[in-house]
């Protein structure tokens, strides 16, 4: 009897108390985001991931779990701060020539590789020569080709002259470029064990990697801005979203990247409220729709503007990323130096749409509902790509919002490969939907400069304007913020004007953590740049690992 | 029997020579190359850096010239180097011998396949008898119902259902992985105690979703050994009904099976793609599934091979097992 | 005992077998929705609703409605479909291929049936699935890919079914006297042998289908099979993955249609298959 009624308790616990999850709630009946005490080391931190690194070298990665991680392990000589602006990281300080040609930079004294052996700039020559070194095969040697000469003037000052005045120059000498001499000197870098067993010199050490499941890193206690409070961080790879979202609900993630879905909806409850925090800030991406520049449909400009007016990025906004994002106005974010909101905007309105189109000569005759012009009816195709829900949404709801004005769209997926090999290389395509993935630094001339239209290059719409042309190559050849800036908020308002994209949104980016972490400051670069410096209260750890 | 033995294994080598030219046709008839992955929306990278890759990976070579290399490669157990940016060696990906055995992915992929299949076996074998003996019972159509549910459901469906149930609402179960996070530290048991844990699921799925074919075809066997000669034999020699059944009739419907059992091994390499991927766990079809994602071709060569050598391996066995099972054969 | 005996015992056989008579009835109802989609289903698959997005079950919306407002009822009818479609072509593929070869082998015999039955052996030892996720990840999920890749791919066991059937009918005596008479190879393979090793085929065609539908919500999990917006089950179903604990009605109602259908499948096959098989007839009269 007693037993049969402790079985009921329990089965009453687990139907009615779905509030009794995840590991250490025990700690009294206040949520653990009020819950606050003094740094302490110890305890992990679990980061899930879709994807596992490849290669713990950040020249040769090329994929975002890889560099998380070797993020981690090793540092650059400079960084971005929190407002964007770019401070010293193994450089102590540098000097500009007023040319703006030479740089020097004056390392800090005494960091260690954890190995033990000093950090010199030697190590940075060596990194930088392994760089452009053509049997290196790394994807970043571009802005490091621009250097015309780089030496070691002594051990802790290292400098690099350009030909021309680069302005991305200062930024590019962040952690890709930096490598232990002492290990890899007379070594085939792609050949070594070096890239799944590391050297480095940053806040945290690999220790263990099980492929397909998890790294290990622990903390290194030699760690130049101080030892990190959190002693071992796991990252953990998950390949499918749901399961991870379960793993995060008992305890077996701390970290994760929530889906739009996931924020709003399903983080809602008394117990994540009480053991997670949730954080929301502008991703460096947009996502546009493009447009085959050199399409008869897409010549007309007034044409790309009508299209502009039938779509509702307010409706994108809401349904495909239920609010969690801004509308783009052109290829920079929000809220950083280069953007420029007084542009030419297209707000929803579909009578305007039509009568663009009309004046472009584009009516349906025939009655059948939709556009058609010398007998040839307005039907095209967006290509985007498979595995991307965001982006299928998007086309599936401007198929939606064009059929309306009498446009019909066909969307076609593609696996990624063949997309860029045999659609938008080609030149094979009349509109896609795609992203890009931006840096802080401004310069785009890639992408929009009409000499970079070559199959293969970034300038795949074919765009094609002299003054923006003109203002990039100013952009990219000054020091000047000021001018920079006038060159950059210039080529917005033309772009917003010609319309070669029709820039669509901004996503923000929406990570959870568990609520036992303190020390976390959003910022416009994210959450994990002050990782060393998370903590959790001793009373509060939840994994005690032995020494 | 020896030299049955021998012709065997003689004709698995044009067999395994035709599963790589097969798959390694089928893979570079494709469009795409392996370094796009690589190049994927960064506007930072030159043309120039994109052929240099091509060209440091021999992709400019006819495809006639890469097979060949790569054959003459395979002889040596050496499946070449990785495509992804770890280039570590094809077959340290699948087998990697410095780590523990349940670390290597063909070992786990492995260990999980052997294991479902005997609980298969276990399961579908009495079902199977069960359902032959009581053919066109209300038992018999329920056992048929069971299993045929098992078949038809979608797996990564039950999967994550059973991980609600089980990890979510009633915390019996880790939801995914191998082991916990503070496996190495645990004594012997505990190690065995944490990895059943976190098998229980999968295998369940695994073992639940496959039974259909087995049972079934142990049932169909069954009733057709039952009405041959011999059993009605030992019946008339009246023999109590149990012993007819399982001494002698067993046994002889069980030839086909142990034949059956050899061929399911391709099917349930090829699940494991998806299980795997649902509930994490480090072996060869999640690594399968990311290599062919990004291109990998010689890991999805390797893969194909091995894989397509474990079901040949597989096959062989079950010859060996048909041998040594049926009296008629262990004469010769 | 003629043909049309034959056919009386059949049916005699099939309708008593429930569960064979409810797998019928369930394809029958299938090929009802598929065939009348249009006037079936309540709304447009695709009118995006933003003010009604991911509403549970309601009168309005009787399986509620996805993660851009469109209406999962229409949506499933319409995925019905291509869920049919999928399996049938699919099989169809496989079936002609194996149906071929089987005969080329079995009727020939010698280097012909050595080479074919290599052949077979090869492609049964590639694990299926991977070949199928590798050559669809390579070549792009489009539905005609898929379908062509599933059939290229399942036709194995009814080549050895077919080849198995010629060999036992190739000595009998109306294939000897056919030949006899001097009809032609193909004429004997087509008109004689073919049509009295259709049953085998037919049941192990109904299977296939069953096993196709499976392999397309496979693919729709690992983000390969069929591409929305086209609604197919598996990528509802998959779509609804992500969803499971917020809107189950998103995962349960393909889910349910992909099982129920399956089931279906294969308890017509199998009760085909007892109906057809004459050995099966004898231990039940005892």
């Amino acid at each position: 009897m007693k037993k049969a009624f402790s079985l009921f308790a329990l089965f009453v616990l687990v139907v009615f108390v779905p509030g009794c999850k995840g590991g250490n709630e025990a700690v009294g009946q206040e949520p653990l985001t009020k819950i606050s005490g003094p740094p302490a080391y110890g305890d992990a931190l679990i980061d899930g991931s879709i994807g596992e690194p490849t290669i713990l070298i950040p020249m040769l990665s090329g994929d975002a779990a890889s560099q998380d991680v070797a993020g981690l392990i090793f540092n650059g000589l400079v960084k971005y701060d929190t407002d964007l602006g770019i401070i010293g990281d193994l450089a102590e300080s540098w000097d500009i020539s007023k040319d703006g040609l030479v740089i020097t930079f004056h390392l800090k004294k005494g960091v260690r590789w954890t190995d033990g052996v000093e950090f010199t700039a030697d190590d940075v020559i060596f990194g930088f020569n392994t760089i452009i070194n053509k049997k290196t095969p790394t994807a970043y040697s571009e802005d490091f080709l621009q250097v015309k000469k780089a030496e070691v003037l002594d051990k802790y000052t290292f400098r690099v002259t350009y030909g021309k005045p680069f302005a991305p120059a200062l930024a590019s000498w962040g952690n890709l470029v930096v490598l232990p001499k002492h290990l890899l000197e007379g070594k085939d870098l792609t050949k070594s064990e070096f890239g799944r067993d590391p050297v480095g010199m940053g806040p945290y050490k690999l220790t263990n990697w099980v492929p397909g499941q998890e790294l290990i890193l622990d903390s290194n206690h030699d760690y130049f801005e101080g030892r990190p409070y959190i002693d071992r961080f796991v990252y953990r790879v998950i390949p499918d979203r749901a399961t991870m979202f379960l793993e995060l609900q008992t305890g077996g993630v701390d970290m994760m990247d929530l889906t739009p879905i996931q924020y709003t909806k399903q983080t809602g409850s008394e117990y994540f409220r009480n053991n997670f925090q949730k954080f929301r800030y502008p991703q460096f991406v947009y996502t546009y729709m493009g447009f085959n520049l050199k399409h008869p449909f897409f010549k007309d400009r007034r044409v790309r503007q009508a299209i502009a007016y039938a779509i509702d990025k307010s409706e994108i906004i809401d349904v495909v990323l239920f609010g969690l994002g801004s509308p783009a106005t052109g290829p920079y974010v929000p809220n950083t130096w280069p953007y420029n909101p007084d542009v030419k905007k297209y707000p929803y309105n579909p009578e305007k749409a039509r009568q663009l189109l009309k004046e472009a000569g584009w009516e349906d005759t025939d009655g059948d509902g939709i556009l058609d012009k010398d007998g040839r009816p307005f039907r095209f195709t967006i290509l985007t790509n498979m595995g991307n829900t965001l982006r299928m949404n998007t086309a599936t709801i401007i198929q939606w919002k064009l059929a309306k004005i009498g446009i019909k769209v066909d969307i076609k997926v593609l696996e990624w490969s063949t997309f860029v090999n045999e659609f938008i290389d080609k030149r094979r395509f009349e509109a896609v939907i795609l992203g890009w993935q931006i840096s802080p630094d401004p310069d785009q001339f890639d992408i929009w400069d009409s000499k970079k239209t070559k199959e293969k290059e970034f300038n795949f719409v074919s765009y094609s304007n002299p003054e923006v042309d003109a203002l990039l190559e100013k952009g990219r050849r000054t020091y000047n913020i000021e001018e920079r800036k006038k060159a950059y908020f210039r080529i917005q308002e033309i772009l917003a004007e010609d319309l070669p994209y029709i820039f669509l949104y901004v996503p923000d980016a929406t990570p959870i953590v568990h609520a036992r972490f303190k020390g976390i400051k959003p910022s416009p670069i994210g959450i994990t740049y002050n990782l060393p410096k998370w903590y959790v209260p001793r009373q509060l750890q939840r994994h005690h690992l032995e020494p | 029997m020896l030299a049955y033995l021998f012709k065997r294994l003689l004709e698995i080598i044009p067999t395994l020579f035709g599963i790589t030219l097969i798959s390694f046709f089928i893979i570079h008839l494709a469009p795409g190359k392996p370094t796009d992955i690589f190049t994927e929306l960064n506007p930072k990278i030159t043309p120039e850096a994109r052929e240099r890759l091509e060209k440091l990976y021999h992709l400019d070579k006819p495809v006639i010239v890469q097979y060949g290399l790569w054959l003459k490669k395979i002889a040596r157990f050496d499946f070449g180097e990785s495509f992804s940016s770890d280039h570590r060696p094809v077959i340290e990906k699948i087998w990697d011998s410095r780590k523990p055995l349940i670390e290597r992915r063909l070992f786990v992929t492995f260990m999980i396949n052997l294991l479902s299949m005997g609980v298969i076996l276990l399961v579908a074998l009495p079902l199977g008898i069960f359902s032959a003996t009581h053919q066109n019972s209300l038992w018999d159509k329920i056992a048929t119902t069971t299993v045929f549910i098992g078949f038809a459901m979608p797996t990564f469906w039950l999967a994550l259902l059973l991980m609600i149930l089980f990890g979510v609402e009633l915390h019996w179960l880790p939801i995914s992985q191998l082991k916990s996070m503070g496996y190495a530290s645990l004594p012997f048991w505990g190690k065995v105690w944490d990895l059943a844990k976190h098998l229980l699921l999968p295998i369940f799925v695994s073992a639940f979703t496959g039974l259909a074919a087995d049972s079934r075809f142990m049932r169909s066997s069954m009733l057709e050994v039952v009405r041959q000669d011999f059993v009605t034999v030992a019946r008339a020699k009246g023999l109590p009904e149990r012993l007819v059944i399982y001494r002698h009739a067993f046994r002889n419907a069980l030839l086909p099976i142990i034949t059956l059992a050899g061929l399911s091994v391709g099917g349930l390499v090829g699940g494991s793609v998806i299980f795997e991927n649902i509930f994490g766990i480090p072996g060869m079809g999640q690594l399968f599934y990311m290599s062919v994602m990004t291109r990998d071709y010689p890991t999805v060569m390797g893969i194909l091979t091995i894989g397509a050598f474990l079901t040949l391996f597989g096959n062989l066995l079950a010859d060996l097992g048909y041998m040594l099972a049926d009296p008629r054969i262990r004469a010769k | 005992m003629g043909r049309q005996n034959l056919r009386n015992l059949f049916w005699k056989r099939f309708k008593r077998n429930g569960l064979a008579v409810a797998g019928g009835v369930i394809v029958l109802a299938l090929f009802f929705v598929a065939v009348f989609a249009p006037l079936l289903s309540p709304y447009n698959p695709d009118a995006i609703d933003r003010h009604n997005v991911l509403m549970p079950p309601s009168l309005h919306h009787p399986l509620g409605t996805d993660d851009l407002g469109r209406d999962v009822m229409s949506r499933m009818i319409w995925g019905a479909r291509i869920s049919l479609a999928v399996g049938f072509v699919a099989i169809g593929i496989a079936t002609a291929i194996g149906m071929l070869l089987g005969a080329l082998a079995g009727y020939y015999g010698g280097w012909t049936d050595r080479v074919i039955m290599r052949f077979i052996d090869i492609m049964l030892s590639i694990p299926t699935f991977f070949l199928i996720l590798a050559v669809i990840a390579f070549v792009g999920s489009s539905i005609w890919n898929i379908m062509i890749v599933i059939g290229l791919t399942a036709w194995m066991g009814v080549a050895r079914l077919v080849r198995a059937e010629f060999l036992s009918l190739k000595e009998r005596e109306f294939v000897l006297a056919a030949r006899a008479i001097g009809a032609s190879d193909v004429r004997i393979i087509f008109r004689h042998v073919m049509i009295n090793s259709m049953a085998p085929v037919l049941v192990s065609a109904v299977l296939g289908v069953a096993g196709a539908v499976l392999v397309e919500s496979a693919l729709s999990f690992l983000g390969i099979g069929v591409q929305p917006p086209t609604p197919s089950w598996g990528n509802i179903l998959s779509l609804g993955k992500d969803y499971i604990e917020l809107a189950w009605w998103l995962s349960v109602f393909p889910g349910l249609a992909i099982l129920v259908t399956v089931l279906g499948y294969n308890l017509l096959g199998e009760g085909i298959r007892d109906s057809i098989d004459p050995r099966l007839w004898e231990t039940e009269r005892k």
